[in-house]
C-alpha cells in the first residue's frame, strides 16, 4: 500500500528464537521529522532499526520507504543507499582513513569518480567538524571523532533518512556532547532521523515525537513535553520520571 | 667448502633459480587458491563449505610426498603426464592452498562481523563487502603466517628432487655423487637455503611494515 510518509512501519514483529522481541510495532516518519525511541534495555528498540534496512530481516510486518515496500523488495541494496545507519560501536572500516571511510560508499556503491567522492567526503567531514582528521585511521581517533566519521559516512550517501542506533552509548559524557551537537544541527537542517538513545535531555529538546517502548510494544508516543509532563500511561511516567530524577530535566 | 661453491656455483645457482621459481609460483598460486577455499568455507553454501572442508582435511591429512607421487607417478596411468617441475608445482600449489586457506579463515574470522554489517548498510552486496572491507583487513593479518608458509615452501620444494626436478637439492646431490664430498656439498647447499631465507624474511618484514595501519593489529 503506497503511503505519503517517508518511512512507514506496519505491525512489525520480530523474534530471536522463541523470544518475541517486537510484538506489533507501527510507526511513521514524515520528511524532516526527528523521532526518538526510548525505553528499557532489551525491548527491541535496536531491532526495529536493524529490521528497517534488513540487516536483520523482520519476521513479519511491512516497512515502506515512500512507495517501496522494503520488506519485500529484491533491491535491498538500493534501499540501503537511501537510508543512513549510524552504529553504536561506530562500524568504521579499520583499514581506511576517516576520508576513506566516507569515500568508499561513494566510489564502490555509487561508482562515483574518485576526485568527486573526495570532495564530498571532505565537505561532510567538515560538516561534522573533523575535517582536520581526514587522514587519521580509526584507531587514532577518539570515540566522539569516530562517531562523527560514522555520521559523515552516512551523510555522504545523501540519504533520505538516517537511523541512529544508540550513537552515544559507547561514549563518555564529554564525547557524547560533541556527537549530540552534530545530531542537533542535522535536525535543525531538516534531516529526517529515527534515533534510539538513552539521552533524555537530547530526546526532550530535539525530538518532534518521543516513542516510549517496553516489552516489544509501543506504550506511548507523542510530543516529548507531553510524555515528560503529562504521560497517559503509568509506565511511561515511571520510566521517564526515574530518568529525570537521575539526570535532571536535561539540557536548557 | 668455499672451493666447492666457487667450482660449482653456476650449477648451484641454476638449481636455486628453479627452487625459487617453484616456491614463488606455488606460494602465490596457493594464496589465490587459499582465498577461494577460505571464502567458500566461510561464506559458501553448505555444499561448497563441506566440499572445501573435506578437501582441506584430505590435503592436510596426507603427506606432501605421497601427493607428489600420486601426481607424478600415479596420474600417467590415466594418461595424464607432467614434467617433474610441473608435477612438483601442482602438488605444492594444492598443498599450500589448503594450508593457506586455514590461515586465511582464521584471519577473516578475526575481522569483526560489524565490519561486514557496516558495509551492507552502505548498500554494498555481501561480496562487495568481503572484497572491499573484509579481505583487505584479513590479508594484512595473514602476512606473518604467509611469511612462514613461504619459508616452509622454499625448504619443502627440495622434495621435488625425488622426482628429478632440477632444483637446488638435486644439483647438490649430483655434485656430491661425483666428487663424494657429501659433507661439504650439503653444507654449501644448506648455507644457500639459509641465506636466501634470511633475505626473504627481511623483505617480508619490510613489506608487513609498509602495509601496516596504525593501531590496526590491536583492533578487534
Amino acid at each position: 500500500m503506497p503511503t505519503k510518509h517517508l518511512l512507514k512501519i506496519e505491525d512489525l514483529h520480530h523474534s530471536f528464537g522463541e523470544d518475541e522481541v517486537l510484538k506489533g510495532i507501527s510507526l511513521a516518519l514524515n520528511k524532516g521529522e526527528t523521532k526518538v525511541i526510548v525505553g528499557p534495555s532489551g525491548t527491541g528498540k535496536s531491532t526495529i532499526l536493524n529490521n528497517i534496512i534488513r540487516l536483520v530481516p523482520p519476521v513479519s510486518g511491512k516497512i515502506y520507504l515512500e512507495d517501496v515496500e522494503i520488506t519485500s523488495t529484491k533491491k535491498i541494496n538500493q534501499i540501503r543507499q537511501q537510508i543512513g545507519f549510524v552504529f553504536q560501536d561506530f562500524g568504521l572500516f579499520n583499514h581506511l582513513t576517516a576520508k576513506g571511510n566516507v569515500m568508499i560508499g561513494l566510489t564502490k556503491v555509487k561508482k562515483m569518480d574518485k576526485k568527486e567522492a573526495e570532495k564530498i567526503a571532505m565537505e561532510e567531514l567538515e560538516r561534522v567538524g573533523i575535517g582536520g582528521f581526514a587522514d587519521s585511521y580509526p584507531s587514532q581517533l577518539s570515540g566522539g571523532q569516530k562517531q562523527r566519521v560514522g555520521i559523515a559516512r552516512a551523510l555522504a550517501m545523501k540519504p533520505k533518512l538516517i537511523l541512529f542506533d544508540e550513537p552515544t552509548s559507547s561514549l563518555d559524557p564529554e564525547l557524547t556532547g560533541e556527537v549530540l551537537t552534530v545530531m542537533r544541527n542535522l535536525a535543525q537542517e531538516g534531516m529526517t532521523m529515527l534515533i534510539v538513545t538513552h539521552e533524555m535531555g537530547f530526546a526532550r529538546t530535539v525530538a518532534d515525537e518521543l516513542i516510549f517502548m517496553e516489552g516489544g510494544h509501543i506504550i506511548e508516543q507523542g510530543p516529548p513535553e507531553k510524555l515528560f509532563k503529562n504521560p497517559e500511561h503509568k509506565r511511561t511516567r515511571e520510566f521517564l520520571f526515574k530518568l529525570t530524577d537521575l539526570y535532571g530535566e536535561g539540557e536548557e | 667448502m668455499l672451493d666447492i661453491f666457487l667450482d660449482f656455483y653456476p650449477l648451484l645457482f641454476r638449481g636455486l633459480g628453479v627452487t625459487l621459481l617453484i616456491t614463488l609460483i606455488s606460494c602465490t598460486s596457493g594464496t589465490i587458491l587459499g582465498i577461494f577455499l577460505s571464502l567458500g568455507k566461510i561464506y559458501g553454501n553448505k555444499l561448497v563449505s563441506r566440499t572445501v572442508t573435506a578437501f582441506i582435511a584430505i590435503i592436510r591429512g596426507t603427506p606432501l610426498l605421497v601427493q607428489l607421487f600420486i601426481i607424478y607417478y600415479g596420474l600417467p596411468a590415466y594418461g595424464i603426464r607432467f614434467a617433474p617441475i610441473t608435477a612438483a608445482v601442482i602438488s605444492f600449489i594444492i598443498n599450500s592452498g589448503a594450508y593457506q586457506a586455514e590461515y586465511l579463515r582464521g584471519s577473516i574470522q578475526s575481522v569483526s562481523s560489524g565490519q561486514l554489517k557496516a558495509a551492507l548498510s552502505l548498500g554494498m552486496t555481501k561480496w562487495m563487502g568481503i572484497i572491499h572491507v573484509v579481505l583487505p583487513q584479513a590479508l594484512r593479518r595473514v602476512i606473518p603466517a604467509w611469511t612462514n608458509e613461504f619459508i616452509y615452501m622454499i625448504k619443502y620444494s627440495s622434495l621435488a628432487y625425488v622426482i628429478g626436478a632440477k632444483e637446488l637439492m638435486t644439483e647438490g646431490k649430483l655434485i656430491a655423487s661425483r666428487n663424494f664430498q657429501f659433507f661439504n656439498v650439503y653444507m654449501v647447499v644448506a648455507l644457500i637455503y639459509l641465506v636466501v631465507i634470511i633475505i626473504f624474511v627481511h623483505l617480508f618484514n619490510k613489506f608487513e611494515k609498509k602495509v601496516a595501519i596504525p593501531g590496526f593489529d590491536f583492533e578487534r
